[in-house]
């Protein structure tokens, strides 16, 4: 008897080693990849810049040619789209498991056409730019997500009804943005629509530091209740059984989730999927190894690099990001809502 | 024998058609006064004879077509709408959830950016075709696997379907300057550009789509039921099923097509319907027709007063009263049956 | 055993915001007992759980845990005392039964904490005692519905708390794993002086199987105690308008329930 519990516990031993090892080891993939995206965003582009010359720039040397070029054009393009895609992957991630519904990403309820709306208001309508257009579109992104919220609520808040809910308000919101973007002069619209599908064109290396503290308030946030936010994963009921405070882990979730994606959408504009894609990605690989949201996050910079280094390079003509994005997200959507519905199952 | 009671309310149904068929006039007649210019009766009446001798008299004259068009618009997107709420036994079916309009409308753009065609009639076809790909599209996705297809699958599976959609019409605009005007002005969905010939275009499109649902409507109470007791009460499920489908589709492609992408106009106005006359097809689909027509009527008139001396676009006017509808109608539901 | 918890229901209202279920609901769970709520359809049963698992607020009254309000206390401390196994608990796609029963020691650990042996015999304990531990490296998706539950209980037992509330954990199962599910509960309830309470469907097995029965009737409590008390002819009655005659049950003595109905067999065999 005494054997059998020991085999027991060692195999539970085993079975937790295995889990976290795996993670570990696939975090290290992941973080292997992003630095390889990041690396050829530095290096390739029209002309190729070798690494030596690359960490040459990054050391801050000058050398003729290749300091323009990697320094001004491609670094921060390279730096954000990484701080874009770990923002969206994030929360992204954190929101498909809070409602335990892949489908249920921040781009498809509402949330990012809530922040989208917002910023396209203040570029168009109030003439705003820069910081003041990410805390407009902060604040209008909550207030958006908290109205979803509230008006989901009713015996608590269904993450069903949520979702529908959120449905409603983006539809609302989307045709309000059509109606300011034909109100907008010919030029602007097209910039607009531009910045409307997500694009890290103009992206500078002083917008990366409203990412960086975004990502270290909002995904520490995240990070501290990882393991609150993984049980919610088992049923609203028998989280809170297991102790876990589902009002205030929702609350979490949705506030630094709406966080992440307002700052990254103010830069940015709402790249379209990356937030959608990260989760389910993530998913296929970790599998129940552990917590998703770093991997998710990781996921995320590496579709907005490669994405944008696509849409840049590899197409006929030069797409932004979110087109990109987009088309190689419905397919894989398709085949997410199919397998969705087949097993009725959640992330 | 048991008689079966007619009356649900205060009123019944004949007496509630009647009363709807004189708003129905009375807003016809509103549109045609109300707009950026005030007109006096002698001009309403003058420009309903033919005639054009004043700036009022011609500014009628220019409100007629659009006035004939939102009630022929608003009529088959009533009616689409309640013909899929029936088919597919789901409160939230309705062309702009279903993304039917966004299918229509990448179409359209496809049409427009890489085959050159400008001309209605040609884009008539494309507009009708989209609608219909993506309505069966997202139907037949979102009833894959286990189960019914239930609201909460429907709903995702037409935004989903929406979001990807629209991020391929963006790729295409894009690159496109000389297009994204006439793309965007599309996509707001207003009848204001309305003409006899665009509307007589659509017109055998949107009949035929009208008699078929007459056909179908005592069909569709069977149906109500469930497919399995349908089938045993005699019913041809799949028929019965398939020309709803078809008929729905018409009616809002063909409408999509000249007034471009207008929602909700087919999800409130059958709900707000059911409330009034019951679930009875027969009725419901006709007081869906009627409704929808004033639904839009209003909006239309709304988007001219709001905003003068500008307009507000139908589309917009209906998305900002139909999505409150929507959260209504969800928050009424009962967790479970979503 | 150590002390143990006592939970009383103190003056309970409570519902959901269209209508109130629960009135004036005044009861003490015994502790170290197996209890069981029974009633027809849309009586409460679930409700008074609910409330009772504080996954519920009520309007008025309180439930008590050694005194305190439960929808006062921290819950992370409440849930080492109180375990909850919700009607359809959801396992997460592609969990192994290893993984879904250690998620079960989540109120055990704070926010810097660290996996501990502690942790690791709870597990082994609980998958012990459920008869699980053959099942510890398959996916939980691929599991036979007996098996499901019995893991489930697993999760609820690495919980380690001291009293126990099931919502029908025997729906869905057929007979043999219903029988199965509820003697794993009297094992438990007689090795670690679990108190258990519990919504049960079956009258016959409730009666067999409990020490206390609660029988609800419309948001009330209509009758409690032992089965013999509870269960008779005229409370089933009330409770169930259900004509029933009550012999003693051949194999274990309790009351047992033979319905009456309007029709018998026609023909002998």
């Amino acid at each position: 008897m005494k054997n059998n519990v020991n085999a027991t516990l060692s195999r539970i031993k085993y079975g937790r080693k295995q889990r976290s090892s795996r993670w570990n080891c696939l975090i290290v993939i992941l973080c292997l990849l992003v630095m390889a995206a990041f690396s050829i965003t530095l290096s390739l582009g029209q002309s190729f810049t070798s690494p030596t010359e690359v960490l040459k720039v990054l050391l801050g040397e000058n050398v003729p040619g290749a300091s323009f070029v990697v320094g001004h054009l491609r670094l921060p393009r390279a730096v954000i789209s990484l701080l874009v895609g770990m923002s969206f992957g994030m929360a992204g991630v954190a929101f498909q498991i809070m409602l335990r519904n892949p489908l249920a990403s921040p781009d498809i309820i509402g949330v990012s056409s809530g922040t989208t709306a917002a910023a396209v208001f203040a570029i168009i309508v109030l003439n705003m730019d820069g910081a003041s257009v990410a805390f407009f579109s902060i604040v209008m992104g909550l207030l958006v997500a908290i109205s979803i919220y509230a008006l989901s609520y009713r015996n608590g808040a269904a993450g069903t009804r949520l979702i529908l809910i959120g449905i409603g308000v983006s539809a609302m919101i989307e045709s309000g943005i059509v109606y300011l973007l034909s109100q907008a002069p010919a030029w602007d619209r097209q910039e607009a629509l531009r910045w409307l599908s997500g694009s890290v064109n103009s992206a500078q290396l002083h917008q990366a530091l409203p990412l960086l503290i975004s990502l270290l308030l909002f995904g520490g946030l995240l990070l501290s209740r990882t393991r609150d936010i993984e049980a919610l994963r088992m049923g609203d009921d028998t989280a809170q059984s297991l102790g876990v405070r589902v009002g205030v882990t929702r609350i979490i979730v949705i506030t630094s989730s709406v966080g992440l994606i307002a700052v990254g959408a103010s830069i940015t504009g709402p790249i379209a999927f990356v937030a959608f894609l990260s989760g389910p990605i993530a998913m296929r690989l970790i599998q129940n190894n552990g917590s998703l949201i770093i991997p998710s996050g990781l996921i995320g910079a590496c579709l907005v690099m490669m994405g944008d280094y696509i849409g840049q390079f590899l197409l006929t003509s030069r797409y932004p990001v979110g087109v990109v994005t987009g088309a190689l997200g419905a397919p894989y959507l398709i085949y997410l809502i199919i397998r969705v519905n087949r097993k009725g199952g959640s992330l | 024998m048991i008689r079966t009671r007619f009356r649900k309310g205060p009123v019944t149904r004949p007496i509630a058609l009647v009363i709807l068929f004189v708003i129905l006039i009375a807003l016809c007649f509103s549109s045609i006064a109300i707009g950026t210019r005030n007109v006096s009766w002698q001009e309403i009446l003058g420009a309903l004879q033919g005639q054009m001798n004043t700036m009022g008299e011609a500014a009628v004259t220019m409100r007629l077509p659009r006035t004939v068009l939102a009630v022929v618009a608003g009529s088959a997107l009533g009616l689409s709408g309640a013909l899929m709420q029936s088919v597919t036994r789901n409160p939230l079916a309705d062309p702009g959830i279903l993304g039917v309009n966004i299918g229509a409308a990448f179409f359209v753009v496809i049409g427009l950016a890489w085959f050159g065609i400008n001309q209605l009639q040609s884009y008539v076809w494309l507009a009708i075709l989209g609608a219909g790909i993506t309505a069966i599209f997202v139907y037949f996705i979102s009833s894959l696997g286990l189960g019914r297809p239930t609201p909460l699958k429907f709903a995702l599976a037409g935004a989903a379907t929406s979001a990807a959609l629209s991020s391929f019409t963006v790729a295409v605009v894009l690159p496109r300057n000389d297009i994204a005007g006439g793309a965007n002005s599309w996509q707001m969905g207003g009848v204001g550009g309305a003409t006899f010939d665009s509307i007589q275009l659509v017109l055998p499109f949107l009949l035929i789509g009208f008699l078929m649902s007459a056909v179908v409507a005592k069909k569709l109470n069977s149906l109500a039921l469930g497919d399995d007791v349908a089938a045993g009460l005699g019913e041809n499920v799949a028929w019965t099923r398939g020309i709803a489908w078809l008929s729905a589709v018409l009616l809002c492609g063909a409408t999509t097509a000249i007034c471009g992408p207008i929602g909700f106009v087919g999800l409130v106005i059958p709900h707000l319907c059911r409330l009034l006359v019951g679930v009875d097809n027969r009725w419901l689909l006709v007081f869906s027709a009627l409704g929808g027509a004033c639904l839009l009527l209003i909006a239309d008139i709304t988007g001219r007063i709001i905003s003068r001396p500008s307009e507000l676009s139908v589309g917009v006017v209906t998305a900002f009263i139909g999505a409150p509808f929507f959260i209504w109608i969800v928050r009424r539901q009962r967790v479970k049956e979503l | 055993m150590t002390l143990k918890h006592q939970l009383i229901l103190d003056n309970l209202t409570a519902g959901y915001r269209d209508k109130t279920i629960l009135k004036n609901i005044n009861i003490d769970i015994s502790p170290g007992q197996i209890t069981s709520i029974i009633g027809a359809n849309a009586c409460g049963k679930s409700t008074l759980l609910r409330t009772m698992s504080r996954l519920l607020t009520p309007y008025k009254g309180q439930v008590l845990l050694d005194g305190k309000s439960i929808h006062n206390a921290p819950t992370r401390q409440l849930a080492q005392t109180l375990g909850l196994l919700p009607q359809s608990p959801i396992a997460p796609e592609g969990i192994t039964v290893g993984d879904l029963v250690s998620r079960g020691r989540h109120p055990h650990h704070g926010l810097m904490s660290r996996w501990s042996k502690t942790d690791d015999e709870a597990v082994a304990k609980a998958l012990e005692t459920t008869k699980t531990t053959e099942l510890l490296d398959r996916e939980v998706d691929e599991l036979s519905g007996g098996q499901r539950q019995r893991v489930w209980i697993a999760m609820a037992l690495a919980q380690e708390t001291d009293i126990l509330l099931l919502d029908e954990p025997t729906t869905f199962l057929d007979v043999a794993h219903q029988i199965e599910v509820l003697d794993l509960l009297v094992e438990l309830n007689q090795s670690r002086g679990t108190t258990i309470v519990l919504v049960l469907h079956d009258l016959n097995l409730a009666s067999r199987y409990s020490d206390q029965l609660i029988a609800m009737q419309q948001g009330q409590i209509f009758a409690s105690g032992t089965p013999e008390l509870v269960v008779t002819e005229d409370i089933i009655h009330t409770v169930f308008g259900l004509h029933s005659h009550i012999i003693s049950d051949p194999i274990s003595g309790a009351p047992m329930v033979l319905p009456i109905g309007r029709h018998k067999r026609v023909t002998s065999p």
